[in-house]
C-alpha cells in the first residue's frame, strides 16, 4: 500500500470497479454518525472528519 | 450581530462564486420529475458509566444512557440544464437520562435536566453539473434541548478533475447557538431561576457561535487506493463553559466552571482507502487536532470490511485517540483560587481512549427479507474505554431503502 503512494496514474472510469465499490467511499459511514456525536462530546478533540461540527451543547 | 452580517457576506460570496462558474449555455437534457432517491433509518443505543462528572467537580457517577433515532431521506431531479439537483432531509431525535444532570439540583429534588430529548433537523440542497464538474450547496440545521438551541448555516462548493481522480472542495459554516443559564442549585443568586418549567424566576440567557471553514482534497491515486485530505479550521465564542459544572477548590469552596470566550481550532485529517485483494477493503483515518486552550490529540481509525460473500460483509474497526489536558484543567479539589479559568471536566482532560467492534452487513439481491425497496441493514456495535475510568457501549441499527 506504501509503495502504490508513491505516484498517482490516470484511473480511466472504466478502470475504478473498486475505487467506486460502496465500502471505498471517502466519508464517515451513515452508521457512524451517532458515533460520531459522541465522539464530539466525550473527547475535547473535533472536525475534519466528515462529522458535526459545531451545534448543540453536548453537555450531557 | 456584525460578526453575524459578516459571517452571511462571506457565506453568500462563496455560494455566488460557485454560482457565477456554472452559468454558460445549457447542453441538450431530459427533464425528470423529482424522485426519491433513498430513505436512511438509523437507530442507535449508547450507554456509558465512569466517575468524573464535572456536574458534581470531577467526581460522581456519569452513567448516561442515550437513545436516538433519525431518518434521511433523499430526493433528486435533472433540470433543464441537465444539472443534478439532490435535496436532503435529516430528522434526527434522541432522548438521554444522565445521572450527573441530576444533581444540578439538592438530591430531594430531582432537576431539570435529568432527562432531555434533542430534536436536531437538517435540510440541504445541493446542485451537481456533470459538465463543469462542480458540486455546490447550502444547508440549513437547527437543534433544540431543554436548555440550549443552535441555528446553523452551511455553504459548500466542489470542483472535480477533467478526469474525476482529484476533486477539490471548500466548505463554510456558522452556528448561533443561545444558552439557557442552569445554574447548580446551592450557586444561584438570590431570585435567579432554577430553569425548571413552572420556575416564573429569571434565568440568563448567553450566546455560543461557531464558525468553520473547510478544505478538502481529494485523490484516485491508483485502481485499488484513494486518499482524502481535510483541513477544517473552527472558531468558537461566547459562552464556552457549561454553567451548571461545579468546581471544588483547594480550600473547599465552589463556583461554576469559568472558560475563556473564544476558542480557536484546528484538526486536520487524512483518509486513505485501499481495496485490498477482491473481498477486503482497508479504510484508514488519522486526525491531528491542535487548539488554543492547550489541548492536542491524535487519533486512528483502522477498519476493514471483508466481503464474505456478494451480499454479505463484516467490517471490524479500531479507533485509537491520545489527547492532552487542556491548560485549565485540574482533579476534583485542585484548583487554586487564584486562577482565572477552571474546569474539572474529564472530557477535556488528558487521556487515552479506544474504541472497537464490528459492523455486519447484508444487501441481498432481492432485498432484504425479500423486500425490493429494502436495500440494505446494517448493525453496528462498539465498546468504548478510556483511560479515566469510563466505558461505554453502543449499538447501531441502520436500514437503506431505494
Amino acid at each position: 500500500m506504501l509503495l502504490s503512494l508513491s505516484g498517482c496514474v490516470s484511473v480511466k472510469e472504466y478502470q475504478k470497479s473498486r475505487i467506486n465499490d460502496a465500502e471505498m467511499e471517502l466519508s464517515a459511514r451513515k452508521s457512524e454518525k451517532f458515533e460520531q456525536n459522541f465522539y464530539l462530546y466525550r473527547e475535547g478533540a473535533a472536525g475534519a472528519n466528515g462529522g458535526k461540527s459545531g451545534g448543540g451543547c453536548g453537555c450531557n | 450581530m456584525k460578526k453575524v452580517c459578516l459571517t452571511i457576506g462571506m457565506l453568500l460570496s462563496l455560494w455566488r462564486a460557485g454560482h457565477a462558474q456554472s452559468e454558460t449555455t445549457p447542453p441538450a437534457y431530459t427533464k425528470r420529475k423529482l424522485t426519491v432517491e433513498e430513505v436512511n433509518l438509523v437507530s442507535s443505543y449508547y450507554q456509558q458509566d465512569g466517575n468524573n462528572s464535572a456536574v458534581t467537580g470531577g467526581i460522581g457517577t456519569e452513567k448516561l444512557t442515550d437513545i436516538a433515532n433519525g431518518i434521511d431521506l433523499v430526493l433528486k431531479k435533472t433540470d433543464v440544464r441537465n444539472r443534478q439537483h439532490t435535496l436532503a432531509f435529516d430528522l434526527n431525535i434522541d432522548h438521554y437520562t444522565s445521572a450527573s444532570s441530576d444533581k444540578i439540583d439538592p438530591l430531594t429534588i430531582s432537576s431539570a435536566s435529568r432527562s432531555d430529548t434533542h430534536i436536531y433537523p437538517t435540510v440541504s440542497w445541493n446542485v451537481h453539473d456533470d459538465t463543469r464538474r462542480t458540486t455546490k450547496g447550502i444547508s440549513f440545521s437547527y437543534s433544540t434541548e431543554y436548555d440550549y438551541k443552535s441555528y446553523g448555516v452551511n455553504l459548500n462548493f466542489a470542483k472535480a478533475s477533467a478526469d474525476n481522480n482529484r476533486e477539490i472542495s471548500l466548505k463554510a459554516g456558522a452556528f448561533f447557538d443561545t444558552w439557557s443559564v442552569i445554574l447548580p442549585a446551592e450557586l444561584r443568586p438570590e431570585g435567579y431561576g432554577s430553569g425548571a418549567e413552572g420556575d416564573r424566576d429569571p434565568i440568563d440567557h448567553k450566546p455560543r457561535n461557531s464558525y468553520n471553514v473547510g478544505l478538502s482534497l481529494s485523490q484516485v491515486i491508483n485502481k485499488r487506493l484513494q486518499v482524502l485530505l481535510t483541513v477544517e479550521p473552527a472558531y468558537q465564542e461566547g459562552l464556552l463553559s457549561t454553567p451548571f459544572h461545579r468546581i471544588y477548590f483547594r480550600d473547599g469552596s465552589e463556583t461554576v466552571e469559568r472558560l475563556p470566550g473564544s476558542r480557536m481550532k484546528l484538526p486536520i485529517g487524512l483518509r486513505l482507502h485501499y481495496f485490498l485483494g477482491d473481498r477486503v477493503v482497508l479504510r484508514t483515518f488519522y486526525r491531528y487536532y491542535v487548539d488554543d486552550w492547550g489541548m492536542q490529540a491524535h487519533t486512528v481509525n483502522l477498519e476493514m470490511p471483508l466481503k464474505l460473500t456478494s451480499f454479505l460483509s463484516i467490517s471490524p474497526f479500531y479507533r485509537y485517540s491520545h489527547q492532552s489536558a487542556v491548560r485549565y484543567f485540574a482533579a476534583y479539589g485542585q484548583h487554586s483560587l487564584t486562577e482565572r479559568y477552571f474546569t474539572s471536566d474529564y472530557d477535556i482532560s488528558e487521556f487515552t481512549s479506544q474504541f472497537m467492534g464490528s459492523g455486519l452487513r447484508v444487501a441481498p439481491p432481492g432485498g432484504v427479507l425479500g423486500i425490493g425497496h429494502w436495500q440494505s441493514a446494517e448493525v453496528r456495535f462498539g465498546h468504548y474505554v478510556r483511560s479515566t475510568g469510563m466505558v461505554a457501549n453502543s449499538i447501531t441499527l441502520l436500514a437503506k431503502l431505494k
